[in-house]
């Protein structure tokens, strides 16, 4: 090779490998300047219809597209007027009467009214719609009579358009939450009539939510959908808040896999991820600390205790095996994300809501325990199974705790994974010992938690029921004056650790990387952003 | 497979002496005739293997339908419980309260009309809906992928063949040996890091533009090249011993002649029967592609719909995979005759 070529080609490829050379616009700094926000999602969604809405995906895309009575503050989430002007709330706190801003539209220019919300609330409630989140609307008198097929007169379900504008909603009993719960997918307002127009409005399967026949009424519409792939919203020309929003557009990515995830930030074409693969939460924290965001989430892990179980059913042994589990070894040692040790399965942060003192950790106390069950050092328990689904977290999580047993209280915990299916398949059966899980609160307050562990509820799973708790969570929903409330609530928990169905172990937090050209993303307890709010700063 | 009172391998022959002695009599002579003697064998051995096939298809079917549900955990089962209502409710709408032999014909005769049936997953799509809009996806980065690994295999296999045991021949086969060991899902984002991340020349994932092509094709076609490469290799040292390149050179051709138009033919045999697996590897395997570079693919699709327990769509795309293994080991093996005369067309 003659030494003039080589030389050409050597200052070629150092050039072009050289930082900065060949390096195009990416699509964040497109998006800086366009006020296009390139979001990570997760999950795929299935579909973007609020009513079938179940994962956080769908919910979060369906949060832009469509918009309910209520709103959500983008800093603390409190309930601020959405088509709902604003609203009266009598003194027993049973009915609400909402008044509907007249400049309110769906995206193809026609008016959202009362009957709007009505013919939507009853498309969720009927059956053959089979809305997994229907049960958010028992709190309307009758309305759980009307999904379950003991009426089919819509006229009983408590929820009347007084005119076009007015809406007046009669509760079946005092919900302090109710105008949170108001933003759920399952309570947003659907165009009926466009549903009709492509097929059975109250089946699934209609395909009314395909980009060119959605039809929203939120500050976002949908301009293109390509599953797997990407979804595409733009700024909606009729919202009744336009001149506010200040993105033009919003294209969500579904990527599964963290680590694809986090790559793709790393090239720039993400402003906001969903997550970030657990071994990289150090290396950001060390080398980019104003990427990382370790925000605040209603999210607790916990132990189910399966108390149809022989070894199980005995409190005592219970009680052991939540005393002597060191959290803050966990949270702090093993997850690197900002976790709590969790002593009750309420979340920190819950406003107007104090958790009991809970579960702490004792191994002494544990230990003496066990040997009032009859088993000192753990002599003669028979084995233990501890399920969980397969996740590197999951198993490092059950590895440390089955180490704490063995070192404090003797006993031999076998660890058994399984493929997320299988292990819901599992629980429902109740063919399980000890099994890891956690819950994602659906509104802000202690009942999505509570919720669970009463005697009729489908997500208990540990067989464990008692009639005090389930009478103190009765009377707290029948409670109007919030004090007492919660002191009903907090009773109820005190009562349900002390028996220990379930082992707390820690307040999980929100990991994920965004740009700082951000603006508007706030930590809030439901992750939730209101996109209206926010924009980018280039 | 039974054969009939004449061997299909006979057939040939005896048409040919037909023919022979036909051109002899100088009375009926028939190019079309000498046609028909290779295409006759060619049509039953097509035929039969079609056959067989379709049975194959028929208990591939059969077996994914019943084993999918065998499966714990449904297409509704989630961590959120819902009520027994509308659990019956969502089972009725998609048939799942009828019995499951009743479900499996009815699926049968739904299939025997091209439908592949609803997809439980996404409410809105059918799973024929589905693999129209991903397959195409797939094939374009199998097909480019297999491009790489036939420009990268073959050119590499030729050099290391004629350079025997020089440094070529050593670097093919640290090539092809690094290309087997390192995995795909290693190779994928030690490419990222370096030419997305780091030299900013492509994206990390997706499959917009021409340029997002680049990565996910060189990493699959890396891997295919490997054994592409050895393949070229030992069947070209083989065929270059042969009688038939000795004649070549002597004739005077050029050594570019030789290889080109003599020694390739035979010595890609192997890469053909090769070819056949790695087409079918190539598109089923893109899942761990898909996934590292987020394309919207089959493959993804393909895991994806056993996760879910989306059980049409789990059958949509094992149909899919089946008929398209059946159909390039068909083709392999009528390329393999063609190219090699030597190869009988056994039923």
């Amino acid at each position: 090779m003659r030494p003039a070529l080589l030389v050409l080609l050597v200052a070629v490829v150092s050039f072009c490998t050289a930082p900065g050379c060949l390096k195009r616009e990416s699509a964040v700094q497109r998006g800086n300047r366009d006020q296009v926000l390139h979001r990570g999602m997760g999950a795929d969604p299935a579909d973007l219809d609020p009513h079938t809405a179940t994962n956080i995906a769908e919910i979060d895309v369906t949060s832009a597209l469509f918009e309910g009575l209520v709103a959500e503050d983008p800093l603390d989430l409190h309930p601020v007027p959405g088509v709902a002007a604003r609203w009266d709330i009598s003194s027993d706190l049973l009915t609400y009467t909402f008044y509907l801003r007249p400049d309110a539209r769906w995206s193809n220019g026609r008016p959202v009214i009362a009957t709007d919300f009505l013919a939507s609330w009853r498309r969720v409630l009927t059956p053959s719609l089979a809305a997994e989140n229907a049960g958010m609307l028992y709190v309307v008198q009758g309305a759980e009579a009307f999904h379950k097929g003991a009426t089919s007169d819509f006229a009983q379900v408590g929820a009347t358009a007084i005119d076009a504008r007015t809406l007046r909603v009669v509760l079946e009993h005092p919900t302090p939450y109710f105008l949170s719960l108001l933003t759920h997918p399952a309570w947003l307002p659907v165009p009926i009539a466009t549903i009709q127009a492509h097929g059975e409005a109250y089946t699934r399967g209609n395909g009314w939510t395909r980009p060119g026949r959605h039809v929203g009424n939120g500050a976002f519409a949908l301009k293109e959908w390509r599953p797997n792939d990407k979804i595409v919203l733009e700024k909606s020309p009729t919202y009744w808040d336009a001149a506010r929003v200040r993105l033009s557009a919003i294209h969500f990515y579904p990527i599964e896999s963290v680590e694809a995830e986090e790559r793709s930030f790393r090239t720039g074409q993400l402003h906001i991820t969903y997550g970030l693969p657990f071994a990289k939460v150090d290396a950001y924290r060390r080398n980019s600390p104003a990427l990382l965001r370790t925000d605040p989430f209603l999210n607790t892990y916990f132990f189910r205790l399966n108390v149809r179980q022989p070894t199980l059913a005995n409190e005592k042994i219970r009680r052991a095996l939540a005393l002597a589990v060191d959290r803050k070894a966990i949270a702090e040692k093993l997850l690197h994300g900002g976790q709590k040790p969790a002593t009750t399965v309420t979340p920190p942060g819950l406003l107007g809501y104090t958790p009991p003192a809970g579960t702490p950790s004792d191994p002494t106390a544990a230990r003496a325990l066990l040997a009032e069950a009859g088993f000192p050092g753990g002599k003669g328990l028979p084995n233990i199974e501890l399920l969980h689904n397969t996740s590197a977290n999951n198993r490092l999580i059950a590895e440390a705790v089955q180490e704490m047993w063995r070192r404090e209280l003797g006993i031999d915990v076998t660890l058994l994974n399984q493929e997320y299916k299988v292990v819901l398949a599992e629980r429902r059966a109740g063919r399980f010992q000890i099994l890891l899980g956690d819950w994602v609160g659906d509104y802000l307050d202690p009942t999505t938690f509570l919720d669970l562990w009463r005697s009729d509820s489908g997500n208990n799973h540990t067989g464990w029921g008692n009639a005090e708790y389930d009478a103190l969570l009765f009377s707290a929903a029948r409670t109007a004056d919030a004090a007492t409330r919660a002191q009903l609530l907090q009773k109820a928990e005190a009562l349900m650790l002390a028996a220990a169905p379930i082992v707390p172990i820690y307040a999980n937090t929100h990991v994920f990387l965004v740009q700082p050209s951000v603006r508007g993303w706030h930590p809030t307890l439901l992750d939730h952003h209101p996109y209206k709010h926010v924009w980018l700063e280039p | 497979m039974a054969r009939g009172p004449v061997r299909a391998s006979a057939i040939p022959t005896i048409l040919t002496t037909l023919c022979r002695s036909a051109s002899v009599n100088q009375k009926f002579h028939s190019p079309s005739l000498l046609r028909l003697a290779t295409f006759i064998p060619m049509l039953r051995f097509i035929t039969s293997r079609l056959l067989q096939s379709l049975l194959a298809l028929f208990l591939v079917i059969t077996a994914t339908f019943f084993m999918i549900r065998f499966v714990p955990g449904g297409p509704f089962t989630a961590e959120k419980a819902v009520t027994p209502e509308i659990l019956r409710n969502l089972e009725a709408h998609y048939g799942l309260d009828k019995p499951l032999w009743r479900q499996y014909l009815d699926y049968l005769g739904r299939l025997g009309h091209g439908d592949l049936g609803p997809s439980f997953k996404y409410p809105n799509r059918t799973v024929n809906e589905i693999i129209a809009d991903k397959v195409p996806v797939s094939a374009e980065l199998g097909l480019l992928s297999l491009g790489v690994a036939l420009i990268i295999g073959i050119t590499l296999g030729t050099f290391a063949a004629i350079r025997r045991n020089s440094w070529i021949d050593y670097l093919a086969s640290t090539v092809g040996m690094t290309g087997i060991s390192i995995p795909s899902f290693v190779v994928g984002p030690l490419l990222v890091l370096g030419l997305a991340i780091h030299a900013g020349w492509f994206n990390a994932s997706g499959w917009y533009g021409p340029a997002d092509r680049v990565l996910p094709c060189l990493v699959l076609g890396f891997a295919y090249a490997a054994p592409i490469s050895r393949l070229t290799r030992g069947g070209l040292l083989e065929v270059l011993n042969q009688d038939f390149i000795r004649t070549a050179r002597a004739k005077g051709a050029s050594e570019f002649r030789v290889i080109t138009r003599h020694a390739l033919r035979g010595g890609l045999l192997p890469v053909v029967s090769f070819l056949g697996p790695a087409v079918a590897g190539i598109l089923t395997g893109s899942f761990v592609i898909e996934t590292i570079f987020q394309i919207p693919g089959i493959g993804r699709e393909f895991v994806n719909s056993a996760t879910n327990r989306d059980y049409t769509l789990v059958l949509g795309t094992v149909i899919l995979y089946a008929v398209l293994i059946m159909a390039l080991n068909l083709v392999v093996d009528i390329l393999q005759a063609w190219l090699n005369p030597k190869v009988r067309l056994e039923t």
